[in-house]
């Protein structure tokens, strides 16, 4: 059997808004990934660590504060300096257009937005690590 | 029930029993089962004058004030706040000049923490989420050229609300305008913050501390203010039913009714000073009948579980915001349309104030045409509607009476299951309320998700290569800067042994049981900063960690 996708969610800033990262978390394990969520109010650098210490294949963020553009590239740039570049980041939230192709060309994956169907993320991630779909 | 309408009732569901419906069952947001037709039978129970009741007369179904909207309409009520003290007076003013009745300060996150606008933690954050306020000098600007005795000024804060206050009180102070004639409301509930909002400072023992401080403070010094509103909005956004934002918020209200009485305080002296903030939904008359279900709960139990005897005590004056979680990024516009009519069910509910979300909100921060488009909704249901011709229009609905029926009896077997668990505050600590709403989250998304449940544009009725056709707001990045080099600048101009002194004093008055905002408010006036005077509050009462939940 193929080892479970490990998934690191999590929290930056001091944005207290988690709905939706906990329904993103129980989707993903309910699609047979290990999750683990970091809780509210993480520093760039706890998540680096977080996800070094975890050995995880992906990281999410949720940011609904508008603090994306300096929060995403302070863990990209943490991630690249530790060494993890090649890992997946991605992430979702309260995030205009604009932003999300600026974040996206820095090299951040796929942003979801409001509405996003949770079995879209799945898919993503699945497809990102090439796992066939569970049905 | 006449026996004549209860055979023709028969007759009729015999007929129609064998009819295919759309749906296998209807049911309210909430999960409430909906029946085909309501008839007179179902409110059969009711008791009018205990009930129902007159409007300004206990137990207040009907409404809190003798001749709701014919003698006043609600206060129009915009939160807002972003940027820089000066980008957000500038908005107030705008929204003033377009018929705004009340100011309604939204904070940043830096703020709502207590953290300063140059903490390291703010980086990235400062004027993002609303406005950044890290001192009394910051409060001036906020409202300068806008005369404080003559607004209502409602502020979304609760971990530090009572700092913020002190600003504010201050602020005023330098207009030359008294504590005595200030009107308006600080959030102050801490309570749903652990449960919902998660931005809070102190644990639950002293926060619950500071805020009965600011309640005894409140009725001597500031009579007009509402020191508290126990909020069921964060809740409900936080993905709770209305069932849920109704049970939990009440049962908050109660915790702080208990509060005050524990720390030696006459009910009377306090409970006229609280009100509440509710969300609005999307379905309709559920949001109606839970407003109504409120407002009798709290009349009956503030009268009898804690014999309050001034009826103003025993009324519940709320205010109400449409569902920011109801709107789609996907067709904008159409969240204008969501809008207006959970604007509608809160006129129809009683509400004493209103803010009206805009249609742009899950993509930034509103820009002003979409605010103005939200407020010109409310003045469209005042003016043009007809709803606010008479009070409690639906009164005697049989759906509408069964439903507020249904939903106070449900909110009863949550208080008594909060009740075994040893009170809200115990309840909160064990996680139950927020494992209660991280389930509705997860079922409203998976209802979403199946389409068992519609949202226009989101799982159906889908517009591919959708344009965005709306402007966005854009907050200035200098602004950050420019707060730390403000707050660098106050650093050094202020006269720093009195901020030191106000702070030691503040100490002093943690460790003792002093009203602390005697000493916040001194601190204040010599300006010390929102993060050194929360410091303070930290260092002596230990910051809050929340406590693992697992969903």
């Amino acid at each position: 059997m193929a080892k479970k996708l490990r998934i690191l969610l999590a929290k930056p800033g001091l944005d207290g808004h988690d709905r939706g990262i906990k329904v993103v978390a129980r989707a993903l394990r309910d699609a047979g990934m290990e999750v683990i969520y970091t809780g509210l109010h993480q520093t760039p650098e706890m998540i680096v660590e977080a996800a070094i210490q975890e050995d995880v294949d992906g990281i999410g963020l949720s940011i609904l504060s508008g603090a994306h553009r300096t929060l995403f590239s302070k863990v990209l740039e943490l991630m690249k300096e530790r060494g993890i570049e090649d890992k997946l980041l991605f992430g979702g939230g309260i995030i205009p257009q604009e932003d999300v192709e600026a974040l996206m060309k820095m090299g951040v994956g796929m942003l979801f937005g409001p509405g996003t169907p949770t079995q879209e993320i799945v898919k993503y991630v699945q497809k990102t690590f090439g796992v066939r779909e569970t049905q | 029930m006449s026996d004549r309408i209860k055979s023709e009732k028969e007759n009729w569901e015999k007929k129609v029993a064998s009819q295919d419906e759309r749906n296998t069952f209807f049911n309210t947001v909430s999960g409430v089962p909906i029946e085909k037709l309501y008839t007179p039978d179902d409110i059969e129970k009711i008791n009018y004058l205990e009930d129902l009741g007159f409007p300004g007369q206990y137990p207040f179904t009907r409404g809190v004030y003798d001749t709701m909207y014919r003698g006043r309409l609600w206060t129009m009520r915009m939160f807002s706040g972003f940027g820089s003290a000066e980008d957000t007076n500038k908005r107030y003013k705008y929204l003033m000049d377009h018929g705004q009745t009340g100011l309604s300060v939204a904070f940043d996150f830096p703020t709502l923490y207590g953290k300063d606008s140059d903490d390291p933690m703010s980086e990235g954050e400062v004027g993002k989420c609303g406005v950044a306020i890290s001192s009394l000098h910051d409060m001036e600007r906020l409202f300068d050229g806008i005369p404080l005795d003559k607004v209502s000024t409602s502020m979304t804060i609760n971990g530090p609300a009572a700092i913020l206050w002190a600003f504010y009180i201050a602020a005023a102070e330098k207009q030359g305008i008294h504590s005595k004639v200030l009107q308006g409301t600080i959030q102050n509930d801490i309570l749903k913050e652990y449960i919902a909002q998660k931005s809070w400072l102190v644990p639950p023992e002293p926060s619950m501390r500071i805020t009965v401080d600011t309640m005894a403070f409140g009725s001597e010094k500031v009579p007009k203010w509402n020191t508290i509103s126990i909020s069921g909005y964060h809740i409900r956004e936080a993905g709770s039913t209305a069932l849920q934002e109704l049970a939990f918020t009440l049962a908050d209200g109660f915790a702080y009714v208990e509060a005050g009485i524990q720390a030696g305080l006459d009910v009377d002296c306090f409970a006229p000073r609280f009100s509440f903030f509710f969300n609005s939904h999307l379905d309709f008359f559920e949001e109606i009948a839970k407003y109504r279900a409120a407002r009798r709960i709290w009349a009956r139990e503030m009268k009898n579980r804690y014999g309050a005897r001034d009826p103003r005590s025993w009324r519940m004056r709320f205010h109400t915001q449409t569902a920011g979680c109801t709107l789609t990024a996907q067709q904008p516009e159409n969240n204008i349309v969501r809008v207006a009519w959970q604007a509608l069910a809160a006129v129809l509910g009683g509400t004493q104030s209103l803010h009206t979300n805009s249609m742009d909100e899950t993509l930034a921060l509103p820009s002003e045409k979409a605010c103005l488009i939200a407020l010109r909704t409310q003045q469209l249901i005042a003016h043009e509607s007809g709803v606010t011709n008479t009070i409690d229009p639906l009164a005697g609905s049989y759906f509408i009476e069964s439903l507020t029926d249904q939903l106070e009896e449900k909110a009863y077997d949550y208080f008594e299951k909060i009740k075994k668990l040893g009170g809200m505050i115990k309840a909160i600590e064990k996680g139950f309320p927020q494992r209660e709403i991280a389930e509705s989250a997860f079922r409203y998304q998976k209802a979403v998700d199946d389409k068992k449940r519609i949202v226009v544009g989101v799982n159906e009725h889908i517009l591919h290569k959708e344009k965005l056709e709306i402007p966005i707001l854009k907050i200035n990045p200098e602004v950050e800067r420019e707060q730390r080099r403000r707050l660098s600048e106050l650093r050094k101009k202020r006269n720093a042994r009195k901020v030191q002194t106000t702070l030691d004093d503040l100490r002093d008055a943690c460790k003792s049981t002093e009203n602390l905002m005697i000493p916040i408010l001194e601190a204040t006036r010599a300006y010390a900063t929102l993060g050194e005077i929360a410091g303070v509050l930290k260092e002596i009462f230990g910051e809050y960690r929340e406590p693992p939940i697992y969903w």
